[in-house]
């Protein structure tokens, strides 16, 4: 069904993005992201970073040109089959996003149980996870309880609960502090050990230079650019995994 | 703890998604209304068939003969003669002379009591029981019988003179089973527009849980769960509500002691149909929220 090379899991081709009758704030976006890549997304302010992302996570169609996620065309995948797509990936928000009346269990809990995992099989892995996110002792805790570091922290162990097949965090350090962005970045990178394709959306600089593997693409007014080699034919090989969380 | 825990796919909890204070509000008790209100319109439509099928049960093969004749003497001639005539007719399995003073009691109310010589002459009556319903070739055929032996006397089927009763009586019912429609209508519009106001209210957690890999159908069942609960509470009040109006109604009409009224007492069915409106009412509620739900879903991506 798919005529993209094997082992591809995202592909861009010629992808623009307006909204309503606006100028396009994505034009002639073209990628491949492949299994086990770590990808920085670059830009200023206003650059479509986050718009690039919304397609990635399948919260928007483009408005023109071809999208294909883990084999599938998402431009024409019938919208039934979207949620199957969906919690493939993993999502860390700008703004959290977490549910307001959830306490910070039930938010890391949810994608496990949208996806019908038995409660029984839920508790302690949330717990774990919480746990390694420094919030062991806020679980019961509503996310207007928690400050924004630790609601960022909520957000992500939500996203990496399911061990998603991609990983997309559109500014996941934002909001806490330089040893807990280190700590962050390195549970992304121990998931992409495990094989985890991540995408992470930044303008931290400092932040790109600690992955020292990492393929950054840079968005500047709508259009990427490759100044690592992401974008190139053939792809970069991504390194071996194995690593155990 | 994990069975303290608000579940989203278990059975049993997952309405915990949407807090159910936004949901719920006014919405019980506007279906213990509406419940309340269908009860009562069906038991009026259930009693108005009732009295329509009793009377024309009793009333199908009935015909009355008058007899009208100012003088007592040649009108209990003809009545005699009259009743020998009917009862020999073939098709005719029962004929009876109504007594005088059965006929003085059933005028009273109207003319007030006979006061012996200076009385109204009333016809004397016979009424009679066909084998077959009445038509109006049998009742020629009656009417020509009883021309030589009772010349006074005037032949009508029971049934015709009730004919606007039974018209009314049947506009009655229809009138109750469209209520009975409008009601539900109703209930629909409540619960589509709770829904749409809880879809608006949780626009944010449902996008959520559209990002996170949630279905459609795993987000219309939160609502459905949701309404589902609202209407049964609302249901088994408004049916408790419903049947003491009904009861109530019921004595009232009872106690008026007239025949046609009472032949409309609702039977152990009729109980059973009234009983199980809120059952009707509760799927009515979780079909339509369902609907609604996923009618909206089916505009986000």
């Amino acid at each position: 069904m798919s005529n993209a090379a094997e082992g591809e899991i995202v592909q861009f081709d010629n992808v623009g993005l307006r909204y309503g009758t606006d100028r396009e704030v994505l034009s002639n976006v073209s990628f491949t992201l492949f299994p086990g890549g770590f990808y920085f997304l670059t830009g200023a302010s206003g650059a479509g970073k986050t718009s690039l992302l919304k397609l990635l996570y399948l919260a928007q169609r483009p408005s023109r040109g071809a999208i294909r996620m883990f084999g599938s065309d998402a431009i024409t995948l019938p919208r039934e089959r979207l949620p199957a797509l969906r919690r493939r990936i993993g999502v860390v928000f700008q703004e959290f996003r977490l549910v307001s009346h959830l306490s910070a269990f039930d938010n890391v809990a949810l994608p496990l149980r949208v996806a019908g995992v038995a409660e029984r099989e839920i508790t302690k892995p949330v717990a774990d996870m919480l746990e390694w996110v420094g919030l062991a002792d806020r679980m019961h805790a509503l996310p207007a309880q928690l400050s924004g570091g630790e609601q960022q922290r909520v957000a992500i162990a939500r996203a990496v609960i399911h061990r998603p097949e991609m990983l997309v965090a559109d500014e996941p350090t934002g909001n806490v502090d330089p040893d807990m962005a280190v700590k962050l970045l390195r549970l992304f990178e121990a998931l992409n050990r495990l094989g985890t394709t991540v995408v992470v959306a930044t303008h931290d600089v400092h932040l790109l230079k600690r992955v020292p593997d990492s393929l950054i693409m840079r968005l500047d007014k709508g259009r990427l650019s490759d100044p690592t080699g992401a974008l190139r034919y053939p792809p970069r090989v991504p390194r071996p995994k194995g690593e155990a969380l | 703890m994990a069975s303290s825990l608000p579940r989203f796919v278990s059975p049993g909890a997952e309405a915990e998604l949407i807090p159910q204070g936004r949901l719920s509000g006014p919405m019980p008790w506007v279906i213990a209304i509406m419940v309340a209100l269908t009860v009562i319109a069906a038991a009026a439509g259930l009693a108005f068939s009732n009295t329509a099928r009793n009377a024309s049960d009793a009333l199908t093969g009935g015909i009355t003969v008058q007899i009208v004749n100012a003088n007592p003497a040649e009108r209990d001639r003809q009545a005699q003669a009259a009743l020998r005539s009917l009862r020999a007719t073939p098709g005719v399995v029962e004929a009876t002379l109504v007594s005088q003073a059965e006929i003085d009691r059933l005028i009273e109310p109207w003319l007030g009591a006979p006061t012996g010589e200076g009385a109204i002459p009333v016809p004397a009556l016979i009424d009679a029981r066909l084998r077959d319903p009445v038509s109006g070739e049998m009742l020629g055929q009656l009417r020509r019988t009883l021309r030589d032996v009772a010349p006074a006397a005037r032949v009508d089927a029971q049934s015709t003179w009730l004919k606007p009763v039974f018209s009314a009586i049947g506009t009655m019912r229809w009138l109750s089973i469209a209520l009975v429609g409008v009601l539900a209508f109703a209930l629909a519009a409540a619960v589509l527009l709770a829904v749409r106001t809880a879809l608006g209210t949780n626009r944010e957690t449902i996008e959520i849980v559209h990002l996170l890999g949630g279905t459609d159908r795993q987000i219309a069942r939160v609502f459905q769960r949701a309404i589902g609960f609202d209407a049964a509470g609302g249901g088994a009040i408004g049916l408790a509500l419903g049947l003491v109006v009904v009861l109530l109604l019921g004595k009232q009409f009872g106690g008026l002691g007239a025949g046609l009224v009472s032949s409309g007492a609702l039977g152990w069915l009729d109980w059973i149909l009234l009983a199980l409106i809120p059952v009707v009412g509760v799927g009515l509620a979780m079909f339509t929220a369902r609907q609604t739900v996923i009618r909206a879903l089916k505009k986000m991506l």
